[in-house]
């Protein structure tokens, strides 16, 4: 083996480098794929919305009439809707994801770990229709008959706890949103956790550390941002989720303080409307509420990536 | 599901058929069934004859008949003036079938209720939210009206099914024809929205207190209980398939030439109020002479050996005056 190694070593070196070259224009092209597609993206959104963006303008933004009958149209209850549900949904699976990946990671026995894994994987696959079915059988019961009430009873004087409760509205929305996100977490968490160095954990209880300050003060800091990128990844899915929640929100559009009220999303309106949807305003604005998606993505991702940047400061800042 | 088929129909038509004359069309979801089953007899009888036909939406049927890659459109509404205008081969409205939309609502131990009116645009403009309100127990003396909320549930969907009922309460309510109005999808005063009759069928029978509207069909195949609705005469009927073709007739006294009627709140002591018809819309002008004579043979059969059909599926058979009209406008397709 070693001997017709170096034989054909020559060789070989000049194909390397002929392949190189191969190799960097295919993935250069591939990587030019990705520019190409949001441009074509941005590019046809922009073009097939310009009825309503002349329309309506920027108040297109901050309208909340979506008056199909008398062309007047306004994204906010919509945005107001993807983003409080994703957020919401985020507050419930954030805590419930890291914990079960710290468990996983950290404290199950290996046997368990594994098994709880693959479920987890397995969940993260499932279609959301299905989680939009297991929501109307099991989820809307289960809110309108205990979990509401017994909030109303608790925090009645609130606004957002007040009013009818049908089961269907932005926070049953949230909770399957929630639902949807956490394995998400918990796989990309876990992966994270898992890659933090054994000489961390060593050296921390060898300083006398107990388990737990070990995995709190040393572990979780280390794998944050793995952590943060999983929260990221389930934001992504709550944002642009459309099935499920189009099943559990009500599909209303008028703005109701109370999180038992229906809601709609960008990505439901967009699922009910488009195929009837009638008329050139209409369905340029239908389009245009396409482009405010994108437009609310890129704000939380830029939030997000701000976010990561001033922890990742603070952090590198304490171990100086 | 729908492509396998009709991937199965592409493969049976190539191998046994080559020579078969394919007709495009597309639209409303509501007749889907029956025109599937049309098609499908219409093909047995004239084997050289193959009718394609997607149900995506009435909207989309007119949008696909407009943009000219369909042969025929079919909608659950009538076409408006400004779209005939984008037309640029002026197209005909031919009444198929008729559809109910009843309201079906849930209060346990009540299975029959009498909606007036007054009653219907009070709970669906948000005006009536609990179900012991005067407006409704008026016409119900002796039921036990319960002083729980009234929960509307309406399509989130656009849907023939939503124009026909926001028809019928433009109508009945000045209120209602100044406000929301009349469309396939409109801004609604109150309630949630579910997703095809299915979503609100399924939402108003695990919801107590909830009310909401499908069609006749979905309730006939579903066994579904339904409430009654005051007529323009001021008779409380239950839709059937006798009471929805009587507003038709009803309605036909004054048909337009056009055919681009409403019948909802029609009159007639029998007139069911919350009625329609399904039109398909078939170009006046059609170039291709085996086409055109396709389409010109299946319009004769459909107005007559095809009316047959209608019962055993759940749908409302043409009245007789409206299959005479018909059958003298086949002569404008050239």
């Amino acid at each position: 083996m070693p001997v017709t190694a170096t034989a054909s070593a020559p060789f070989r070196r000049g194909s390397t480098v002929k392949g190189d070259e191969i190799a960097h224009l295919v993935t250069l092209a591939f990587g030019a794929s990705v520019l190409l597609v949001t441009v074509l993206l941005i590019w046809n959104l922009w073009g097939a919305s310009a009825a309503s963006r002349s329309k309506f303008g920027f108040g297109f933004l901050w309208g909340t009439n979506w008056d199909p009958n008398a062309n007047d149209f306004g994204a906010f209850p919509f945005v107001y809707g993807t983003v409080m549900t994703s957020v919401m949904a985020l507050v419930i699976s954030v805590p419930l994801g890291v914990g079960a990946a710290i468990f996983l990671a950290e404290l199950a026995p290996a046997g368990l770990s594994s098994a709880c894994t693959f479920l987890v994987e397995l969940l993260a696959a499932v279609p959301s229709v299905i989680y939009g079915m297991l929501a109307i059988f099991t989820v809307v019961p289960l809110m309108r008959e205990y979990i509401e009430p017994a909030l109303k009873g608790a925090f009645g004087y609130l606004p957002q706890f007040q009013g009818p409760m049908l089961g269907i509205g932005y926070l049953t929305a949230a909770v399957v949103l929630a639902i949807m996100t956490f394995p998400y977490i918990i796989a990309i968490s876990r992966e994270a956790l898992l890659e933090v160095p054994r000489d961390q954990r060593e050296a921390a209880l060898a300083l006398g550390a107990t388990r737990w300050e070990t995995t709190f003060k040393v572990v979780v800091p280390y794998a944050r941002l793995g952590i943060l990128g999983s929260i990221f990844l389930g934001l992504a899915r709550a944002l642009g989720e459309t099935m499920a929640i189009t099943m559990v929100i009500g599909n209303d559009s008028t703005l109701h303080a109370s999180w038992f009220a229906p809601g709609y999303t960008i990505a439901a309106v967009l699922a009910n409307d488009f195929a009837e949807a009638t008329g050139k305003v209409y369905q340029s604005a239908l389009v245009e509420l396409g482009l405010v998606l994108f437009l609310v993505t890129i704000v939380i991702n830029a939030l997000a990536r701000l976010l990561v940047l001033a922890t990742t400061r603070k952090g590198s800042a304490k171990a100086a | 599901m729908k492509t396998s088929i009709a991937l199965a129909g592409i493969l049976l038509a190539g191998s046994s058929l080559a020579s078969a004359q394919a007709i495009n069309g597309a639209g409303a979801s509501f007749p889907y069934p029956i025109y599937g089953k049309w098609f499908e007899e219409f093909r047995q009888k004239n084997p050289s004859v193959e009718i394609n036909y997607q149900s995506k939406g009435s909207g989309a049927g007119i949008a696909q008949l407009t943009a000219g890659t369909v042969d025929f459109g079919a909608s659950d509404m009538p076409m408006k003036d400004e779209q005939i205008a984008a037309l640029k081969v002026k197209a005909l409205h031919f009444p198929t079938v008729l559809g109910g939309v009843v309201p079906t609502f849930n209060l346990p131990g009540i299975n029959d209720l009498k909606f007036s009116s007054e009653a219907m645009a009070g709970i669906f403009l948000g005006k009536i939210t609990k179900w012991n309100d005067p407006r409704i127990a008026k016409a119900n003396p002796g039921v036990k009206l319960p002083a729980t909320d009234v929960i509307v549930v309406h399509r989130a969907d656009g849907s023939g099914t939503t124009f026909v009922f926001t028809d019928y309460l433009s109508k009945i309510s000045p209120e209602w024809k100044s406000g929301p109005g009349a469309n396939t999808s409109i801004k609604w005063p109150t309630g949630v929205g579910q997703q095809g009759n299915e979503g609100v069928a399924g939402m108003v029978k695990n919801t107590p207190g909830a009310i909401g509207y499908v069609e006749l069909i979905y309730v006939l195949k579903n066994n579904m209980g339904y409430g009654s609705v005051e007529n323009a005469a001021g008779v409380y009927l239950r839709a059937n398939l006798d009471t929805v073709t009587a507003a038709a007739a009803g309605a036909a006294k004054d048909m337009p030439a056009d055919f681009r009627v409403s019948i909802t709140n029609a009159p007639g002591k029998n007139s069911y109020p919350i009625a329609s018809f399904t039109w398909l819309l078939i170009p006046t002008q059609i170039p291709d002479a085996q086409k055109r004579a396709a389409l010109v043979n299946f319009l004769k059969w459909m107005l007559v050996d095809g009316q047959k059909d209608c019962a055993a599926l759940g749908y409302a058979p043409l009245p007789r005056q409206v299959v005479a009209q018909e059958q003298k406008q086949i002569a404008m397709i050239h």
